[in-house]
């Protein structure tokens, strides 16, 4: 009896993971499509120096940081993964969504105070070990630039049309 | 302070070296957010309460980071690196780490 109701648990626990896990799934995607478009205009580069090392730029430190779990599902299909090897699909839609999420974060941080550009973003991955199912923390950071002209205009540009001559 | 995890500040001169700087803290996880996250992890999606704890930890070491910068009378730290390890299960230390410099100019 006791083994049934034990059964009947994870049974009903695989449900939920499954059909809540794919709703939360495409409500994320679909959030992260969204304002990926919106953040088009934060421009994020890898490189190690910035394009141009002579030009004064202020220069700062923007990072954006997400806690992601796995759901039961998921997990319990990675677990038979685990038996075969190979490729843990369901895992990899986890690790893709922390990833892009994290990136928006560091964007909307550099957006927040200003920034266009960013340099020299790197990831960190770290696993958070909350019982059975995975979650995971990606972080990252970057510098973004602003040149100097922008960040403090001594006088603000005014942009006059050219005056029509008098007929 | 001038905190960047870039070689070198576009336009400015690094006129001193103070050496390595370094910030850390360890931080445990609540017991009502473990509960919650075990609930959250049936049917997935985003731990709010410990991408807030790992963001407060982030920012404190960074804190501690500066903090010892300015004892040594740098004004910016460049080269910033962050590492994160698991000392036991619900514990993890976070630290920042980067060199103190002098900047030519203000």
């Amino acid at each position: 009896m006791l083994d049934l109701i034990e059964l009947g648990l994870f049974v009903a626990l695989l449900t939920i993971g499954f059909f809540a896990g794919a709703i939360v799934e495409k409500q994320h995607y679909e959030s992260i499509r969204k304002r990926e478009r919106e953040y088009a205009d934060v421009l994020t580069f890898a490189v190690r120096f910035p394009p141009d090392r002579v030009t004064p730029q202020r220069a700062f430190l923007v990072h954006g940081t997400v806690v992601i779990s796995s759901d039961y599902f998921k997990t319990f299909v990675a677990g038979l993964r685990n038996l075969f090897g190979g490729r843990v699909r369901s895992y990899e839609t986890l690790m893709e969504r922390a990833r892009r999420e994290a990136l928006l974060r560091l964007k909307h941080d550099a957006r927040r105070q200003g920034a266009r550009l960013v340099i020299c973003v790197r990831f960190e991955t770290t696993t958070i070990s909350t019982g059975w199912v995975a979650s995971i923390e990606v972080f990252a950071f970057g510098t973004a630039l602003i040149p100097e002209r922008d960040a403090a205009p001594a006088i603000a540009p005014v942009l006059t049309p050219p005056a029509i001559p008098a007929v | 302070m001038l905190v960047t995890n870039l070689e070198l500040v576009p336009g400015r001169r690094i006129v001193a070296h103070y050496g390595i700087v370094q910030g850390s803290t360890v931080r445990a996880k609540h017991v009502g957010k473990d509960i919650f996250a075990g609930l959250k992890n049936i049917v997935g999606g985003e731990l709010k309460g410990y991408t807030e704890l790992m963001q407060e930890a982030r920012e404190e070491a960074i804190e501690r980071m500066i903090a010892e910068a300015q004892s040594m009378g740098a004004n910016a730290v460049l080269n910033v690196r962050f590492a994160t390890t698991s000392i036991a299960a619900g514990a993890a230390e976070i630290l920042a780490y980067g060199t103190a410099v002098q900047l030519d100019g203000n």
